[in-house]
């Protein structure tokens, strides 16, 4: 009964979402996908606040995952979007498999800070390149779809469906990882970790496993950032973009899947249109619209959707 | 079923955001996006002062008559110009968004904007996706048209190779001794190429020069305590720096407090924009460039651009109570390019607002007088503006208790700027072939 709800709530979501490409005008179709893109990062870090621990630092899969495709399009000529995004993928799995179970051991602000640290030798090493462009980045060409190599708008339909379909099956495994048994010991060891350990579980594994998910997520969000937006450098692993996806979680709050993604597209909706209309305050104006949010919200916009839920009971 | 609810929202988003249509240009306005720093570290040095200049032009064209011909007409060929204006800080991704909101959604009918030299290599590909008509203003790196080609960008100021040839080349033509010499440059892409460029045309200039050391800074560091002993201790005959704003001021203020300028001859590849800030604090006798016949050396230049120069200079003094430097120079030929661009486009079409194709004919190959000199669209098909440039040496003058620039030495165009269909680091590393000084 729970899984056939899903399903169905997935495609929904997805039947909503594609029909953004027919309804939504050029720039705000570039505006989503950018913005679902970074809540695939940001999904990945949620998965994390379940169990009690924020990374500062998931610029370093975000970043990598864009560089190992510009690097790959770039050196080898590959230009699907599938095969990179997979090879992205597969960098950061094993990345994260690396560092997981070291930061495993972490909690509260070690694991933030010890997470911040590695994003920021990333971006440090990356700056000093300048054989790959240093500060100044890199740029990609348009992706190819098995083939197909579409421009102008059919391009950036393409993308925006793609990222739609990531979006939906991301959200939709980690819902269906939320509500497994290991999901629900991450949340748990967010109450009490002593008590998970006493019980016989392992809180180092499980969040271990939350953290190369996050991993995988990051690479796969960075992939279609660059993609997108054509360009790479160094910022994408500065500790600023790491603190916009650490926002965005806490925007959303933990309970909920698809406040994610709105929260990401609310926040860049916000962001354009407060630099449109206030060019000198713009920063100013963001940050009230923050502020505002996490006092009058303190546990996300998902706890918009577990009120109304609870009020029905 | 939390999906279905959330889905929901997002779809009222969605419709909010398709109602939310664009302000559509008028037929008697002609629209630009101008992108530059109003906040972060290249606001003060150079954002806001570009903007100053670049929104009293704005004003002086839409009035009419307020500028020396050929400018005296109205606006862009009669049409009015309107203005949108956006924050660069934030990263070259949020500038590709923001263009494509300006295009998209502002539909602007150009784009001119720019400091930073990592949104210049971000913007040009989603300029010619979107086929919309972009300047670029003041950035630096060579490879923007160097690593691609673009059919609707055009770079309206000599990249950033020009600021350090000249600096060697002022240092041979004036004959200094030049045994050895010794860099301090912020640790990322500007510093990092302009110290490549420098020592690049020392090497051709100088073959016997000794580089005594190459320190990096981070950008923003403020503090170069270490980094000045280092200098002190090599006792180079020349130090190099090419440090802007915050940097540059903390640089010059720590060193001459310890002598280094007494015991170094300190040359600076953009310097002139840190002298209002600085006044009498900036030591006497330091060579400096204002990347082009920029602030205080196109005022000491005369000639036939003199009423030009004096009539943006007086204004912006009156309006902001201080001179010009590089910034809005650059700001100034950028939008006097977009002028005469639209007016060759409407005086080929028939006097009618000219389309992005129009204007990237007419803008290909332009050439045109700025208060910085004579600018020509040379390189990279057409695409990327050479420039002449100045480099001189700082008087502070006691009596009128303002900088003075003296030993100024004019050069052409073509004697520090690279000839089309060469890479810079290849021009230097030949000996600049094609380089035309006289």
């Amino acid at each position: 009964m729970m899984r056939s709800n899903l399903l169905l709530s997935a495609f929904g979501a997805f039947a909503v979402l594609a029909a953004g490409s027919v309804i939504l005008p050029d720039w705000a179709m570039f505006l989503f996908a950018m913005a679902l893109a970074k809540g695939l990062v940001c999904l990945g870090i949620v998965g994390m606040m379940r169990g009690g621990l924020v990374s500062f630092g998931q610029g370093l899969y975000y970043c990598l995952g864009a560089y190992t495709a510009t690097l790959v399009a770039g050196s080898f000529g590959v230009s699907d979007i599938f095969l990179l995004t997979l090879l992205s993928a597969g960098v950061c799995l094993l990345v994260g498999a690396a560092f997981g179970p070291l930061l495993a051991n972490y909690r509260g602000i070690f694991f933030a800070m010890l997470s911040l640290a590695l994003s920021m030798v990333l971006y440090g090493s990356l700056s000093k390149m300048s054989f790959i462009g240093g500060t100044d980045g890199l740029n990609i060409a348009a992706p190819t779809f098995l083939g197909w190599a579409p421009e102008g708008r059919p391009l950036q339909t393409a993308l925006y469906i793609y990222v739609t379909a990531l979006v939906v099956i991301a959200g939709t495994l980690m819902r269906i990882f939320f509500d497994s048994e290991q999901g629900l010991i991450t949340l748990a060891t967010r109450d009490n970790e002593l008590r998970v350990e006493y019980l016989g579980a392992s809180v180092r594994n499980v969040m271990s496993y939350t953290y190369v998910f996050g991993a995988v997520l990051g690479g796969i969000g960075g992939t279609i950032a660059v993609l997108a937006l054509g360009h790479v450098d160094p910022e994408f692993a500065f500790w600023t973009t790491s603190g916009e996806f650490v926002f965005v979680a806490i925007l959303a709050g933990y309970l909920s899947v698809p406040a994610v993604f709105v929260a990401a597209i609310i926040l860049e909706m916000v962001r354009s249109f407060s630099n449109l209309y206030f060019p000198n305050t713009w920063q100013l104006a963001l940050g009230i619209f923050l502020l505002a949010v996490i006092v009058m919200l303190p546990n996300g916009l998902g706890s918009l959707v577990r009120r109304r839920k609870e009020d029905a009971t | 079923m939390k999906s279905t609810r959330m889905g929901g929202a997002l779809a009222a988003l969605t419709v909010a955001a398709g109602l939310a249509g664009p302000a559509a240009a008028q037929d008697d306005t002609f629209k630009i996006g101008v992108i530059t720093f109003l906040s972060g570290q290249a606001a003060e040095s150079f954002g806001v002062p570009a903007w100053n200049g670049g929104k009293l032009l704005v004003e002086m064209l839409n009035e009419g008559g307020k500028m020396p011909a050929p400018y005296d007409t109205k606006g862009f060929g009669g049409l009015n110009i309107e203005v949108v204006v956006v924050d660069e800080a934030g990263g070259a991704t949020k500038q590709v968004q923001e263009f494509r909101n300006l295009v998209q959604r502002e539909e602007v009918d150009a784009v001119v904007g720019y400091v930073s030299s990592g949104d210049c290599l971000a913007i040009p590909p989603v300029a010619d996706e979107l086929k919309a008509f972009t300047i670029l203003y003041d950035c630096g790196t060579p490879r923007v048209f160097e690593d691609g080609s673009f059919e609707y960008v055009f770079r309206t100021a000599a990249h950033a190779t020009m600021d350090n040839v000249s600096l060697a080349r002022y240092l041979k033509s004036r004959n200094f001794d030049v045994p050895s010499f010794a860099g301090l440059n912020q640790d990322y892409a500007w510093g990092q190429d302009s110290w490549a460029d420098f020592t690049g045309s020392m090497a051709q200039l100088f073959p016997d020069a000794e580089v005594k050391t190459a320190l990096f800074p981070k950008f923003g560091a403020g503090q170069y305590g270490t980094e000045i002993s280092a200098l002190l201790r090599e006792r180079a005959a020349v130090v190099h720096s090419s440090n802007w704003g915050g940097d540059l001021q903390g640089f010059l203020i720590q060193a001459t407090a310890r002598g280094l300028h007494e015991r170094s001859q300190l040359a600076l590849a953009a310097g002139d924009h840190v002298i209002p800030q600085l006044q009498d604090k900036m030591p006497d006798g330091v060579i400096l460039g204002a990347r082009g016949v920029n602030g205080l050396a196109a005022k000491a230049r005369g000639g036939e651009l003199q009423e030009l120069t004096d009539t943006l200079w007086d204004a912006y003094e009156a309006e902001y109570g201080v001179f010009p430097v590089q910034a809005p120079f650059r700001m100034w030929q950028a939008l006097l390019g977009l002028k005469t661009a639209v007016e060759k486009a409407m005086a080929d079409n028939g006097g009618t607002k000219p389309t992005d194709e129009q204007l990237a004919a007419a803008m290909k190959g332009l050439e045109w007088d700025a208060p910085s000199g004579h600018i020509e669209m040379a390189l990279a098909d057409g695409h990327q503006a050479i420039q002449p440039n100045a480099i001189g040496t700082t008087k502070w003058n006691a009596e009128e208790g303002r900088m003075e620039l003296v030993d100024v030495e004019y050069f052409d165009a073509r004697c520090v700027n690279p000839p089309e269909g060469m890479k810079a680091q290849e021009w230097l590393a030949q000996g600049f072939p094609g380089a035309k000084c006289d």
